[in-house]
Protein backbone atom coordinates (compact mmCIF):
# COMPACT_ATOMS: atom_id res chain seq x y z
CA UNK A 1 0.00 0.00 0.00
CA UNK A 2 1.36 3.34 -0.86
CA UNK A 3 -0.96 5.90 0.68
CA UNK A 4 0.55 9.31 0.87
CA UNK A 5 0.28 10.20 4.52
CA UNK A 6 1.87 13.59 4.52
CA UNK A 7 -1.49 15.31 4.52
CA UNK A 8 -0.41 18.93 4.56
CA UNK A 9 1.95 18.53 1.63
CA UNK A 10 -0.38 16.34 -0.36
CA UNK A 11 -3.23 18.78 -0.02
CA UNK A 12 -0.99 21.72 -0.69
CA UNK A 13 0.43 20.20 -3.87
CA UNK A 14 -3.04 19.36 -5.05
CA UNK A 15 -4.24 22.90 -4.43
CA UNK A 16 -1.11 24.43 -5.96
CA UNK A 17 -2.03 22.81 -9.26
CA UNK A 18 -5.16 24.94 -9.25
CA UNK A 19 -4.25 28.30 -7.73
CA UNK A 20 -1.31 30.59 -6.95
CA UNK A 21 1.05 29.63 -4.18
CA UNK A 22 0.02 32.01 -1.42
CA UNK A 23 -3.66 31.23 -1.78
CA UNK A 24 -2.89 27.55 -1.99
CA UNK A 25 -1.04 27.41 1.31
CA UNK A 26 -3.82 29.27 3.11
CA UNK A 27 -6.44 27.03 1.51
CA UNK A 28 -4.39 23.98 2.51
CA UNK A 29 -4.26 25.16 6.13
CA UNK A 30 -7.99 25.70 6.20
CA UNK A 31 -8.68 22.30 4.66
CA UNK A 32 -6.43 20.50 7.12
CA UNK A 33 -7.97 22.41 10.02
CA UNK A 34 -11.45 21.45 8.86
CA UNK A 35 -10.49 17.79 8.51
CA UNK A 36 -9.06 17.77 12.04
CA UNK A 37 -12.07 19.63 13.40
CA UNK A 38 -14.53 17.11 11.99
CA UNK A 39 -12.48 14.07 12.96
CA UNK A 40 -11.99 15.22 16.52
CA UNK A 41 -15.50 16.51 17.08
CA UNK A 42 -16.73 13.02 16.21
CA UNK A 43 -13.89 11.36 18.13
CA UNK A 44 -14.75 13.51 21.16
CA UNK A 45 -18.36 12.37 21.01
CA UNK A 46 -17.26 8.74 20.91
CA UNK A 47 -14.95 9.30 23.85
CA UNK A 48 -17.98 10.52 25.80
CA UNK A 49 -19.81 7.36 24.81
CA UNK A 50 -16.81 5.24 25.77
CA UNK A 51 -16.64 6.94 29.14
CA UNK A 52 -20.30 6.25 29.78
CA UNK A 53 -20.04 2.61 28.79
CA UNK A 54 -16.88 2.07 30.79
CA UNK A 55 -18.42 3.80 33.79
CA UNK A 56 -21.42 1.52 33.50
CA UNK A 57 -19.23 -1.56 33.43
CA UNK A 58 -17.31 -0.43 36.47
CA UNK A 59 -20.57 0.02 38.32
CA UNK A 60 -22.09 -3.26 37.09
CA UNK A 61 -24.60 -1.45 34.95
CA UNK A 62 -25.22 -1.75 31.23
CA UNK A 63 -24.89 1.83 30.05
CA UNK A 64 -26.45 3.57 27.06
CA UNK A 65 -27.65 0.90 24.64
CA UNK A 66 -30.83 2.23 23.06
CA UNK A 67 -29.97 4.76 20.37
CA UNK A 68 -28.62 2.95 17.35
CA UNK A 69 -26.91 -0.44 17.44
CA UNK A 70 -25.39 -0.99 20.90
CA UNK A 71 -26.14 2.63 21.73
CA UNK A 72 -23.48 3.83 19.30
CA UNK A 73 -25.50 6.87 18.25
CA UNK A 74 -26.32 7.97 21.78
CA UNK A 75 -23.86 10.85 22.00
CA UNK A 76 -24.69 11.98 18.46
CA UNK A 77 -28.30 12.28 19.56
CA UNK A 78 -27.17 14.14 22.69
CA UNK A 79 -25.15 16.57 20.59
CA UNK A 80 -28.13 17.19 18.31
CA UNK A 81 -30.27 17.83 21.33
CA UNK A 82 -27.72 20.28 22.72
CA UNK A 83 -27.51 22.14 19.41
CA UNK A 84 -31.26 22.62 19.37
CA UNK A 85 -31.39 23.86 22.94
CA UNK A 86 -31.85 27.46 23.93
CA UNK A 87 -28.74 29.36 24.94
CA UNK A 88 -29.62 30.83 28.26
CA UNK A 89 -27.49 33.38 30.02
CA UNK A 90 -27.53 35.56 33.09
CA UNK A 91 -28.47 39.24 32.92
CA UNK A 92 -25.53 40.34 35.02
CA UNK A 93 -22.99 38.29 33.10
CA UNK A 94 -20.14 40.05 31.39
CA UNK A 95 -21.54 39.24 27.96
CA UNK A 96 -18.36 39.48 25.91
CA UNK A 97 -16.21 37.30 28.15
CA UNK A 98 -19.11 35.00 28.86
CA UNK A 99 -19.53 34.22 25.18
CA UNK A 100 -15.81 34.07 24.53
CA UNK A 101 -14.91 31.55 27.25
CA UNK A 102 -16.15 28.30 25.64
CA UNK A 103 -14.30 29.07 22.42
CA UNK A 104 -11.07 29.65 24.33
CA UNK A 105 -11.38 26.24 25.88
CA UNK A 106 -12.28 24.31 22.75
CA UNK A 107 -9.88 26.12 20.44
CA UNK A 108 -6.91 25.63 22.74
CA UNK A 109 -7.61 21.93 23.03
CA UNK A 110 -8.04 21.54 19.28
CA UNK A 111 -4.82 23.46 18.62
CA UNK A 112 -2.83 20.98 20.60
CA UNK A 113 -4.00 18.17 18.34
CA UNK A 114 -2.16 19.60 15.36
CA UNK A 115 1.28 18.48 16.47
CA UNK A 116 0.69 14.79 17.22
CA UNK A 117 2.45 12.33 14.91
CA UNK A 118 -0.39 9.90 14.31
CA UNK A 119 1.87 7.94 12.03
CA UNK A 120 4.96 8.55 9.98
CA UNK A 121 4.37 11.91 8.31
CA UNK A 122 0.71 12.02 9.28
CA UNK A 123 1.22 15.13 11.31
CA UNK A 124 -0.30 18.48 10.50
CA UNK A 125 2.43 20.62 12.01
CA UNK A 126 5.85 19.27 12.94
CA UNK A 127 7.03 22.25 14.95
CA UNK A 128 10.56 22.04 16.34
CA UNK A 129 9.47 22.98 19.86
CA UNK A 130 6.67 20.37 19.90
CA UNK A 131 6.57 19.44 23.58
CA UNK A 132 7.00 23.04 24.65
CA UNK A 133 4.13 24.02 22.37
CA UNK A 134 1.93 21.33 23.89
CA UNK A 135 2.69 22.38 27.46
CA UNK A 136 2.03 26.01 26.58
CA UNK A 137 -1.21 25.36 24.70
CA UNK A 138 -2.60 23.05 27.34
CA UNK A 139 -2.34 25.81 29.93
CA UNK A 140 -4.25 28.29 27.80
CA UNK A 141 -7.47 26.34 28.28
CA UNK A 142 -7.55 27.37 31.91
CA UNK A 143 -7.95 30.99 30.87
CA UNK A 144 -11.21 30.00 29.24
CA UNK A 145 -12.32 28.33 32.45
CA UNK A 146 -11.35 31.36 34.52
CA UNK A 147 -13.11 33.71 32.11
CA UNK A 148 -16.22 31.55 32.13
CA UNK A 149 -16.32 31.40 35.90
CA UNK A 150 -15.63 35.09 36.36
CA UNK A 151 -18.02 36.44 33.77
CA UNK A 152 -20.94 34.23 34.78
CA UNK A 153 -21.34 36.38 37.89
CA UNK A 154 -22.20 33.35 39.94
CA UNK A 155 -20.44 32.41 43.15
CA UNK A 156 -20.33 28.70 42.39
CA UNK A 157 -18.91 29.33 38.97
CA UNK A 158 -16.32 31.70 40.42
CA UNK A 159 -15.22 29.28 43.12
CA UNK A 160 -15.01 26.52 40.54
CA UNK A 161 -12.93 28.64 38.22
CA UNK A 162 -10.58 29.75 40.98
CA UNK A 163 -10.05 26.17 42.06
CA UNK A 164 -9.31 25.29 38.48
CA UNK A 165 -6.74 28.07 38.37
CA UNK A 166 -5.04 26.82 41.52
CA UNK A 167 -5.07 23.28 40.29
CA UNK A 168 -3.86 23.84 36.76
CA UNK A 169 -1.10 26.24 37.75
CA UNK A 170 0.30 23.80 40.30
CA UNK A 171 -0.01 20.66 38.25
CA UNK A 172 1.32 22.35 35.13
CA UNK A 173 4.70 22.19 36.85
CA UNK A 174 4.60 18.46 37.29
CA UNK A 175 3.42 17.84 33.75
CA UNK A 176 6.22 19.98 32.40
CA UNK A 177 8.92 18.52 34.61
CA UNK A 178 7.95 14.92 34.00
CA UNK A 179 8.03 15.53 30.25
CA UNK A 180 11.39 17.29 30.62
CA UNK A 181 12.71 14.17 32.32
CA UNK A 182 12.11 12.34 29.07
CA UNK A 183 13.50 15.19 26.99
CA UNK A 184 16.79 14.58 28.80
CA UNK A 185 17.01 11.27 26.91
CA UNK A 186 15.80 12.46 23.53
CA UNK A 187 17.64 15.76 23.53
CA UNK A 188 15.00 17.25 21.27
CA UNK A 189 11.61 18.85 21.72
CA UNK A 190 10.45 18.00 18.23
CA UNK A 191 7.90 15.23 18.31
CA UNK A 192 9.03 13.51 15.12
CA UNK A 193 12.55 13.37 16.51
CA UNK A 194 11.32 12.00 19.83
CA UNK A 195 9.70 9.20 17.85
CA UNK A 196 12.92 8.69 15.91
CA UNK A 197 14.87 8.17 19.16
CA UNK A 198 12.31 5.59 20.25
CA UNK A 199 13.14 3.31 17.35
CA UNK A 200 15.80 1.94 19.73
CA UNK A 201 13.18 1.09 22.33
CA UNK A 202 10.30 3.04 23.76
CA UNK A 203 11.42 5.73 26.15
CA UNK A 204 9.74 4.08 29.11
CA UNK A 205 12.12 1.11 28.57
CA UNK A 206 15.13 3.22 27.62
CA UNK A 207 14.85 5.30 30.75
CA UNK A 208 13.72 2.37 32.98
CA UNK A 209 13.25 3.39 36.67
CA UNK A 210 13.15 7.19 36.39
CA UNK A 211 11.03 6.90 33.25
CA UNK A 212 8.44 4.82 35.07
CA UNK A 213 8.40 7.32 37.94
CA UNK A 214 8.07 10.15 35.43
CA UNK A 215 5.20 8.32 33.76
CA UNK A 216 3.36 7.87 37.05
CA UNK A 217 3.84 11.52 37.94
CA UNK A 218 2.73 12.52 34.47
CA UNK A 219 -0.45 10.47 34.63
CA UNK A 220 -1.39 11.90 38.05
CA UNK A 221 -0.65 15.46 37.01
CA UNK A 222 -2.27 14.97 33.63
CA UNK A 223 -5.48 13.76 35.20
CA UNK A 224 -5.41 16.80 37.44
CA UNK A 225 -4.86 19.07 34.44
CA UNK A 226 -7.96 17.83 32.70
CA UNK A 227 -9.98 18.50 35.86
CA UNK A 228 -11.26 14.96 35.98
CA UNK A 229 -12.06 12.94 39.04
CA UNK A 230 -10.39 12.43 41.50
CA UNK A 231 -9.27 16.01 40.87
CA UNK A 232 -12.63 17.40 39.79
CA UNK A 233 -13.15 19.96 42.52
CA UNK A 234 -13.62 22.43 39.71
CA UNK A 235 -17.05 21.01 39.05
CA UNK A 236 -17.64 19.18 42.31
CA UNK A 237 -21.33 18.49 41.86
CA UNK A 238 -22.03 18.08 45.54
CA UNK A 239 -20.72 21.53 46.47
CA UNK A 240 -20.68 23.72 43.37
CA UNK A 241 -23.54 22.69 41.13
CA UNK A 242 -21.68 22.31 37.87
CA UNK A 243 -18.74 24.53 38.80
CA UNK A 244 -17.47 26.98 36.22
CA UNK A 245 -20.04 26.02 33.59
CA UNK A 246 -23.08 26.32 35.85
CA UNK A 247 -24.47 29.19 33.80
CA UNK A 248 -23.85 27.67 30.40
CA UNK A 249 -26.39 25.77 28.37
CA UNK A 250 -26.84 24.26 24.95
CA UNK A 251 -23.90 24.30 22.58
CA UNK A 252 -21.71 26.45 24.81
CA UNK A 253 -21.96 23.85 27.52
CA UNK A 254 -21.24 21.20 24.92
CA UNK A 255 -17.98 22.96 24.03
CA UNK A 256 -16.79 22.75 27.63
CA UNK A 257 -17.87 19.16 27.81
CA UNK A 258 -16.24 18.18 24.54
CA UNK A 259 -13.07 20.06 25.48
CA UNK A 260 -12.77 17.98 28.64
CA UNK A 261 -12.79 14.79 26.62
CA UNK A 262 -10.48 16.09 23.92
CA UNK A 263 -8.11 17.21 26.67
CA UNK A 264 -8.18 13.73 28.10
CA UNK A 265 -7.29 12.39 24.66
CA UNK A 266 -4.47 14.94 24.40
CA UNK A 267 -2.99 14.00 27.76
CA UNK A 268 -3.08 10.34 26.75
CA UNK A 269 -1.67 11.16 23.32
CA UNK A 270 1.27 13.09 24.82
CA UNK A 271 1.99 10.13 27.08
CA UNK A 272 1.83 7.81 24.08
CA UNK A 273 4.20 9.98 22.09
CA UNK A 274 6.72 10.59 24.84
CA UNK A 275 6.67 7.32 26.78
CA UNK A 276 5.27 4.62 24.51
CA UNK A 277 6.79 5.25 21.12
CA UNK A 278 3.89 7.05 19.40
CA UNK A 279 3.05 5.16 16.20
CA UNK A 280 5.92 2.67 16.50
CA UNK A 281 4.67 -0.89 16.72
CA UNK A 282 5.98 -3.19 19.47
CA UNK A 283 9.20 -4.91 18.26
CA UNK A 284 8.71 -3.20 14.91
CA UNK A 285 6.34 -5.90 13.67
CA UNK A 286 4.54 -3.64 11.21
CA UNK A 287 7.47 -1.47 10.26
CA UNK A 288 6.90 -1.95 6.54
CA UNK A 289 3.35 -0.60 6.71
CA UNK A 290 3.58 2.95 8.04
CA UNK A 291 -0.16 3.59 7.78
CA UNK A 292 -0.74 0.95 10.48
CA UNK A 293 0.91 3.47 12.79
CA UNK A 294 -2.43 5.20 13.17
CA UNK A 295 -3.78 1.99 14.60
CA UNK A 296 -0.92 1.64 17.08
CA UNK A 297 -1.07 5.28 18.08
CA UNK A 298 -4.80 5.22 18.72
CA UNK A 299 -4.58 1.84 20.41
CA UNK A 300 -1.98 3.00 22.90
CA UNK A 301 -3.81 6.28 23.45
CA UNK A 302 -7.09 4.52 24.14
CA UNK A 303 -5.42 2.23 26.67
CA UNK A 304 -4.17 5.30 28.53
CA UNK A 305 -7.58 6.96 28.23
CA UNK A 306 -9.04 3.82 29.75
CA UNK A 307 -6.54 4.11 32.59
CA UNK A 308 -7.76 7.63 33.29
CA UNK A 309 -11.34 6.43 33.28
CA UNK A 310 -10.35 3.67 35.65
CA UNK A 311 -8.94 6.35 38.00
CA UNK A 312 -12.12 8.32 37.73
CA UNK A 313 -14.44 5.50 38.68
CA UNK A 314 -12.24 4.25 41.50
CA UNK A 315 -10.90 7.13 43.52
CA UNK A 316 -12.81 9.56 45.73
CA UNK A 317 -12.43 13.28 45.18
CA UNK A 318 -9.58 15.12 46.94
CA UNK A 319 -9.97 18.16 49.12
CA UNK A 320 -8.29 21.39 48.00
CA UNK A 321 -5.59 21.21 50.67
CA UNK A 322 -4.92 17.55 49.93
CA UNK A 323 -4.65 18.40 46.28
CA UNK A 324 -2.03 21.05 46.92
CA UNK A 325 -0.17 18.85 49.41
CA UNK A 326 0.04 16.11 46.81
CA UNK A 327 1.49 18.47 44.26
CA UNK A 328 3.86 20.62 46.26
CA UNK A 329 5.04 18.16 48.90
CA UNK A 330 5.10 14.94 46.92
CA UNK A 331 5.00 15.21 43.15
CA UNK A 332 7.25 18.24 42.76
CA UNK A 333 10.19 17.10 44.95
CA UNK A 334 9.98 13.59 43.52
CA UNK A 335 10.00 15.06 40.07
CA UNK A 336 13.03 17.25 40.70
CA UNK A 337 15.03 14.37 42.13
CA UNK A 338 13.85 12.17 39.30
CA UNK A 339 15.08 14.60 36.67
CA UNK A 340 18.48 14.58 38.39
CA UNK A 341 18.62 10.79 38.40
CA UNK A 342 17.66 10.75 34.75
CA UNK A 343 20.42 13.23 33.93
CA UNK A 344 22.96 11.05 35.73
CA UNK A 345 21.73 7.95 33.92
CA UNK A 346 22.01 9.61 30.57
CA UNK A 347 25.41 11.03 31.44
CA UNK A 348 26.75 7.61 32.49
CA UNK A 349 25.10 5.98 29.46
CA UNK A 350 23.01 3.68 31.59
CA UNK A 351 19.96 3.87 29.32
CA UNK A 352 18.77 0.61 27.80
CA UNK A 353 19.02 0.61 24.03
CA UNK A 354 18.08 -2.20 21.70
CA UNK B 1 10.69 8.75 57.46
CA UNK B 2 6.92 8.76 57.46
CA UNK B 3 7.21 10.69 54.20
CA UNK B 4 8.33 7.64 52.26
CA UNK B 5 6.05 5.22 54.04
CA UNK B 6 3.21 7.61 53.19
CA UNK B 7 4.09 7.40 49.54
CA UNK B 8 4.32 3.62 49.73
CA UNK B 9 1.02 3.33 51.58
CA UNK B 10 -0.64 5.76 49.20
CA UNK B 11 0.37 3.83 46.11
CA UNK B 12 -0.56 0.52 47.73
CA UNK B 13 -4.05 1.63 48.74
CA UNK B 14 -4.68 3.19 45.35
CA UNK B 15 -3.70 -0.04 43.64
CA UNK B 16 -5.95 -2.01 45.99
CA UNK B 17 -8.84 0.22 45.03
CA UNK B 18 -8.07 -0.13 41.36
CA UNK B 19 -7.93 -3.91 41.60
CA UNK B 20 -11.37 -3.94 43.22
CA UNK B 21 -12.96 -1.85 40.48
CA UNK B 22 -10.92 -3.70 37.87
CA UNK B 23 -12.46 -6.98 39.00
CA UNK B 24 -15.91 -5.44 38.76
CA UNK B 25 -15.10 -4.23 35.29
CA UNK B 26 -14.07 -7.68 34.13
CA UNK B 27 -17.06 -9.47 35.65
CA UNK B 28 -19.64 -6.87 34.65
CA UNK B 29 -20.38 -8.58 31.34
CA UNK B 30 -21.63 -11.68 33.16
CA UNK B 31 -24.49 -9.88 34.80
CA UNK B 32 -25.33 -6.29 35.40
CA UNK B 33 -27.19 -5.69 38.62
CA UNK B 34 -29.53 -3.22 36.98
CA UNK B 35 -32.65 -4.17 35.05
CA UNK B 36 -33.46 -3.22 31.47
CA UNK B 37 -36.76 -1.50 31.94
CA UNK B 38 -39.14 -2.11 29.04
CA UNK B 39 -37.61 -5.42 27.95
CA UNK B 40 -38.38 -7.53 30.98
CA UNK B 41 -41.85 -6.39 31.86
CA UNK B 42 -43.28 -9.90 31.59
CA UNK B 43 -40.65 -11.80 33.50
CA UNK B 44 -39.73 -9.17 36.05
CA UNK B 45 -40.39 -10.11 39.64
CA UNK B 46 -40.44 -7.08 41.87
CA UNK B 47 -38.79 -7.07 45.25
CA UNK B 48 -40.69 -7.20 48.47
CA UNK B 49 -39.30 -3.97 49.84
CA UNK B 50 -39.88 -2.01 46.65
CA UNK B 51 -42.05 1.06 47.20
CA UNK B 52 -44.37 1.59 44.26
CA UNK B 53 -47.33 3.40 45.73
CA UNK B 54 -49.52 3.20 48.82
CA UNK B 55 -52.55 0.94 48.40
CA UNK B 56 -55.26 -0.36 50.68
CA UNK B 57 -55.90 -4.08 50.26
CA UNK B 58 -59.51 -5.28 50.26
CA UNK B 59 -60.63 -8.84 50.87
CA UNK B 60 -63.24 -10.77 48.89
CA UNK B 61 -66.16 -9.21 50.82
CA UNK B 62 -64.94 -5.76 49.80
CA UNK B 63 -63.77 -5.09 53.34
CA UNK B 64 -60.64 -3.17 54.30
CA UNK B 65 -58.96 -2.68 57.65
CA UNK B 66 -58.97 1.11 57.88
CA UNK B 67 -60.70 2.43 60.96
CA UNK B 68 -60.39 6.05 60.00
CA UNK B 69 -58.08 6.88 62.87
CA UNK B 70 -56.23 9.45 60.71
CA UNK B 71 -52.82 8.48 62.06
CA UNK B 72 -51.48 8.15 58.55
CA UNK B 73 -52.75 11.60 57.66
CA UNK B 74 -50.91 13.03 60.65
CA UNK B 75 -47.77 11.05 59.98
CA UNK B 76 -47.38 12.15 56.39
CA UNK B 77 -44.73 14.89 56.26
CA UNK B 78 -46.09 16.50 53.11
CA UNK B 79 -49.83 16.07 53.36
CA UNK B 80 -50.22 13.43 50.70
CA UNK B 81 -53.06 11.73 52.56
CA UNK B 82 -56.45 13.21 53.20
CA UNK B 83 -59.10 11.31 55.05
CA UNK B 84 -62.73 12.23 54.73
CA UNK B 85 -64.55 10.53 57.53
CA UNK B 86 -67.98 10.38 59.00
CA UNK B 87 -69.78 8.95 61.98
CA UNK B 88 -72.39 6.24 61.78
CA UNK B 89 -74.08 3.60 63.88
CA UNK B 90 -72.22 0.37 64.33
CA UNK B 91 -74.67 -2.41 63.44
CA UNK B 92 -73.25 -4.91 65.88
CA UNK B 93 -73.12 -2.78 69.00
CA UNK B 94 -75.50 0.01 68.14
CA UNK B 95 -72.96 2.60 69.24
CA UNK B 96 -71.79 5.63 67.29
CA UNK B 97 -68.55 4.99 65.44
CA UNK B 98 -66.09 6.73 63.12
CA UNK B 99 -65.61 5.32 59.63
CA UNK B 100 -63.93 6.54 56.49
CA UNK B 101 -65.82 7.96 53.63
CA UNK B 102 -62.85 8.39 51.33
CA UNK B 103 -59.16 7.77 51.94
CA UNK B 104 -57.55 10.12 49.44
CA UNK B 105 -53.93 9.60 48.47
CA UNK B 106 -51.97 12.02 46.27
CA UNK B 107 -49.36 9.93 44.52
CA UNK B 108 -47.98 13.05 42.92
CA UNK B 109 -47.02 14.45 46.31
CA UNK B 110 -45.82 11.28 47.94
CA UNK B 111 -42.09 10.92 48.57
CA UNK B 112 -42.36 7.21 49.32
CA UNK B 113 -41.08 7.69 52.83
CA UNK B 114 -43.33 5.01 54.25
CA UNK B 115 -44.19 6.85 57.43
CA UNK B 116 -47.93 6.42 56.87
CA UNK B 117 -47.54 2.67 56.62
CA UNK B 118 -45.42 2.63 59.78
CA UNK B 119 -48.02 4.70 61.57
CA UNK B 120 -51.10 2.67 60.67
CA UNK B 121 -52.13 0.66 63.75
CA UNK B 122 -54.21 -1.86 61.81
CA UNK B 123 -51.94 -2.38 58.79
CA UNK B 124 -54.68 -1.13 56.53
CA UNK B 125 -52.31 0.34 53.96
CA UNK B 126 -49.29 -1.35 52.38
CA UNK B 127 -46.77 -0.81 49.59
CA UNK B 128 -47.75 -1.94 46.13
CA UNK B 129 -45.07 -3.25 43.81
CA UNK B 130 -46.17 -1.63 40.57
CA UNK B 131 -43.78 0.82 38.96
CA UNK B 132 -45.50 2.23 35.91
CA UNK B 133 -47.03 5.27 37.51
CA UNK B 134 -46.70 7.82 34.74
CA UNK B 135 -49.87 9.36 33.36
CA UNK B 136 -50.68 12.13 30.91
CA UNK B 137 -52.88 13.95 33.39
CA UNK B 138 -51.88 14.65 36.94
CA UNK B 139 -55.42 14.47 38.27
CA UNK B 140 -55.10 10.73 37.75
CA UNK B 141 -52.44 10.72 40.45
CA UNK B 142 -55.00 11.57 43.10
CA UNK B 143 -56.42 8.28 44.14
CA UNK B 144 -59.17 7.11 46.47
CA UNK B 145 -57.79 4.10 48.23
CA UNK B 146 -60.95 2.57 49.64
CA UNK B 147 -63.19 1.04 47.01
CA UNK B 148 -66.74 2.30 46.62
CA UNK B 149 -69.13 0.46 48.85
CA UNK B 150 -66.39 -1.08 50.93
CA UNK B 151 -66.56 -1.21 54.68
CA UNK B 152 -64.28 -1.90 57.54
CA UNK B 153 -63.67 -5.46 58.56
CA UNK B 154 -65.52 -6.40 61.71
CA UNK B 155 -63.51 -6.65 64.87
CA UNK B 156 -60.48 -4.83 63.55
CA UNK B 157 -60.65 -2.16 66.24
CA UNK B 158 -60.37 -4.57 69.13
S1 LIG C 1 -45.21 7.38 52.00
FE1 LIG C 1 -44.70 9.21 53.16
S2 LIG C 1 -45.15 10.87 51.73
FE2 LIG C 1 -46.16 9.09 50.92
S3 LIG C 1 -48.21 9.18 51.73
FE3 LIG C 1 -47.02 7.92 53.16
S4 LIG C 1 -46.28 9.34 54.70
FE4 LIG C 1 -46.99 10.58 52.97
S1 LIG D 1 -55.05 3.83 56.87
FE1 LIG D 1 -54.46 3.15 58.93
S2 LIG D 1 -53.65 4.98 59.89
FE2 LIG D 1 -54.75 5.69 58.08
S3 LIG D 1 -56.81 6.16 58.85
FE3 LIG D 1 -56.86 4.05 58.14
S4 LIG D 1 -56.41 2.82 59.94
FE4 LIG D 1 -55.81 4.92 60.45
Amino acid sequence: MNISLNITETIQEWLMSMMPEGVASIAAMVTVALIYLIIFAVAGLYLVLLERRVAAWFQLRIGPNRVGPLGLLQTMADALKLVSKELTGTIKADKFLYNLAPYFVIVSSLMALAVFPFTKEFQAFDINIGIFFLIAISSIGVIGILLGGWSSNNKFALIGAMRSGVQTISYELSVGLSLLTMIVITGSLQLSEIVEVQKQGWLILQGHVPAIIAFMVYMIAGTAETNRAPFDMVEAESELGAGFHTEYSGMKFAYFFLAEFINMFIIAAIATTVFFGAWLSPFGITESLPWLGVFWFLGKTLILVFLMMWFRWTFPRLRVDQLLTLEWKYLLPINLINILIMAIIVWLNLTIKF
Amino acid sequence: MSYFSDIYKGIKTLLTGMSVTGKYFLTSRKGAITQQYPDNRDTLKMFERFRGEVVMPHDENNEHQCTGCQKCELACPNGSIEIIWDRGIDEATGKKKKFIDRHIYHLGLCTMCGLCIEACPTDAIVWAQNYENSTYDRTQLTKVLNRPGSKVKAGIED
